[in-house]
């Protein structure tokens, strides 16, 4: 096997395993700097995964499906604000609870959909132009859906707003002393429930990716734990949008080197190589503990009560 | 204090003890309502979907028992998660920590070269060790490097996952086993006898309900009881007070996967004879058991109790499932929702309701 033709296989799949958790942790970003942790993503996204496979396999559209799962992801966490910002719950439990649920609902509805192919999953893009420069283009601009591309935008969209623009000055207020912003006049209930269906609505399109682009199927768990990773990732990547680019390309690829090495290693002890690798990451980071870990929102996870410190 | 309609509604700092079991109750009763709805979605009659339950739990010793067989790894799990959560650690890895102690027992069972009488008490100990090895590498991530416990804790249930398949598809594969991806079978001095026509494993169980009975002492009367206690409830004088927490996180978590080790020992020695894939395993006993903990409210007696409930939901899963031909993740449904109407309902604990006075017109909040 050349080593060229290998190392472009591996860019271009790692970019294809990596978009669902980017979409993932764009949202968990955007939830977490308006204070809110949602440990619901991976039931969201598994719900995202059903609900664009099914609505994609009987209407025929892809692209409608993908709207469907995000907004049911996007419902989903609409729950999950409800509980945590109107009722002021515990947010791990209240996500957990949320993770449970979807994992529960989408395998009893999944069951009839399991094991057909997707009749005509997403196309696959070619860049005119582009892909035909030499190892850049196959690796970065051949075999990609547009899903890549506008991931890649979006999280440059979404660092422009949370750290060039008012609308950002106001999400992080949010997170980092809401009693400030309400003083100021912020409605603090109000962002933090669009931050939250927000970050539901992305998490519902990385579901939906994976069963009408990169695996065009249903199979009851397909998730396999990438929302917790989007969770570790959302750390890993200091709560900044462009640093989880990184991050979530850096994981997917190791999802796909847990594929590709299979010749060298038992296949089990590959696929548990992102999880312990998430482990490993945060604990490395706990390392420059004073530069890393101050980026946390100061009032993550802490219900807001006016009148309360 | 506020008013809705003709209803003044007053906080309470601490709910007695009825209010809380009375609020407890009415949110599992409101999931089972909107789980009513979703038998309906599902195209059943939710009141025939409730009576075939009834039926298939209530209707003979032998069926009934299999809530209690359900209901021990929830004990062992359940009453050490009360423990963390008291000392505010998200162990979200009893699942893991269950397995471990599941594959420690195995290695003992199959492979340890011991006198026979002794197997058994070797099973148990090497499992709590493994759970509790399990449950100690989040808790010093976290006490020396910040790791963020819940993260780490479900990461390290898939890495255990996986060890187990590995296992049963490599290394320890039984070589009696042909195309199963299973262990050979324990020998008999390796196995747990059941109560009289049933699947209660009766040794685990009472293992069980003493250690609750053990761990809720511990918290009430203990000296490291107390320190658990106010590194959960009040962090910054904890460190005021001294109070060491690597020492005391540790102590807790060794505790808390150790008893969750104990309960995938009983699995394996009880129910299945042999190390398999993890999801016959376990089926998400971990999981359950931070439900159970939660509703438990961090007492490890009351645990016992909330595990019961959920062997009564693992058991209704088994029923729904020959009576109705519904898939198990049926119970994740309905785990899912009586934790949303538990924590949905907590609210309503804090807040009394009566009768306002009539004619006076109270406007918002008046103090509180």
């Amino acid at each position: 096997m050349d080593w060229a033709g290998w190392l472009i296989s591996t860019v271009s799949r790692a970019l294809a395993f990596g978009v669902p958790l980017l979409w993932g942790t764009l949202g968990e970003i955007y939830a977490e700097r308006a204070g809110v942790v949602n440990l619901g993503v991976e039931g969201m996204m598994i719900l995202g995964a059903f609900t664009a496979f099914a609505v994609s396999q009987s209407a025929g559209r892809p692209g409608l499906g993908l709207l469907c799962a995000a907004l049911v992801a996007g419902f989903a966490a609409l729950l999950h604000a409800f509980i945590t910002v109107t009722l002021r719950a515990n947010q791990y439990v209240s996500g957990l609870a949320l993770s449970l649920f979807g994992l529960g609902l989408a395998g009893l509805l999944g069951r009839g959909w399991e094991g057909k192919p997707l009749r005509n999953p997403m196309p696959t893009l070619t860049v005119p132009g582009l892909s035909r420069i030499p190892v850049l283009g196959p690796m970065f601009f051949q075999d990609q859906t547009a899903l890549t591309y506008i991931g890649i935008v979006l999280a440059l969209v979404l660092w422009v707003l949370l750290f060039r623009t008012r609308f950002g000055v106001v999400i992080r207020s949010v997170g980092e002393s809401p009693a400030t912003a309400d003083a100021l006049g912020i409605n603090v209930g109000l962002v933090r429930y669009l931050c939250v269906v927000f970050g539901g609505l992305l998490a519902g399109v990385g579901g939906g990716y994976l069963s009408v682009a990169y695996r065009p199927s249903w199979t009851e768990g397909m998730t396999a734990g990438m929302g917790w990773i989007v969770i570790a990732l959302t750390i890993f990547a200091s709560w900044d949008p462009l640093q989880a680019v990184f991050g979530a390309f850096f994981f997917g690829a190791l999802y796909h080197l847990s594929y590709r090495l299979q010749a060298f290693l038992a296949p089990e002890l590959l696929k548990l190589m992102p999880y312990l690798f998430a482990i490993v990451v945060l604990a490395v980071s706990g390392f420059g503990r004073a530069r890393w870990r101050r980026r946390a929102p100061a009032a993550l996870g802490v219900p807001y009560v006016r009148g309360e410190r | 204090m506020r008013r809705i309609g003709p209803f003044l509604l007053e906080p309470r700092l601490t709910p007695s003890r009825p209010v809380v079991f009375g609020v407890s109750l009415a949110a599992v009763v409101a999931a089972l309502l909107v789980g009513a709805i979703v038998f309906w979605a599902y195209g059943l009659s939710p009141w025939r979907a409730y009576a075939a339950i009834g039926r298939g739990i209530f209707g003979s010793w032998p069926s009934f028992s299999e809530v209690l067989r359900r209901a021990i790894p929830l004990v062992l799990c359940g009453v050490g998660l009360t423990l963390a959560f008291r000392a505010r650690f998200w162990n979200i890895g009893a699942e893991g920590q269950l397995l471990a102690g599941a594959v420690a027992a195995t290695g003992v069972a199959l492979f340890l070269p011991a006198p026979e009488n002794l197997r058994l008490p070797l099973m148990f100990l090497g499992g709590f060790l493994a759970g509790a090895l399990w449950g100690l590498i989040p808790a010093l991530l976290r006490v020396k490097l910040g790791v963020n416990d819940v993260i780490s804790t479900l990461m390290l249930n898939y890495v255990m996952v996986y060890i187990v398949e590995w296992l049963v598809h490599g290394p320890w594969k039984g070589p009696t086993m042909r195309g199963f991806a299973y262990t050979d079978a324990f020998p008999l001095s390796a196995r747990l006898s059941y109560l009289p026509h049933t699947r209660v494993h009766w040794l685990t169980l009472v293992v069980g309900l003493v250690l609750a009975g053990l761990v809720s002492w511990m918290l009430a009367r203990t000296r490291l009881g107390y320190e658990v206690r106010v590194v959960g409830q009040n962090p910054e004088a904890a460190r005021y007070a001294g109070i060491s927490f690597i020492v005391v996180l540790s102590l807790v978590m060794v505790l808390s996967g150790g008893l969750a080790g104990l309960a995938g020992v009983g699995e394996v020695a009880g129910i299945h004879g042999r190390l398999r894939s993890p999801a016959h395993i376990s089926m998400g006993y971990g999981y359950t058991a931070i439900i159970v903990a939660w509703l438990a409210r961090g007492s490890p007696l009351a645990a016992v109790f909330t595990a019961l409930l959920f062997g009564l939901i693992f058991a209704a899963g088994d029923s729904m499932k020959i009576a109705l031909g519904l898939p198990f993740q049926i119970t994740g449904v309905f785990n899912g929702l009586i934790l949303f109407f538990l924590i949905g309902f907590d609210l309503l604990m804090f807040w009394r309701v009566r009768l306002g006075p009539k004619g006076k017109a109270w406007i918002g909040r008046v103090g509180s």
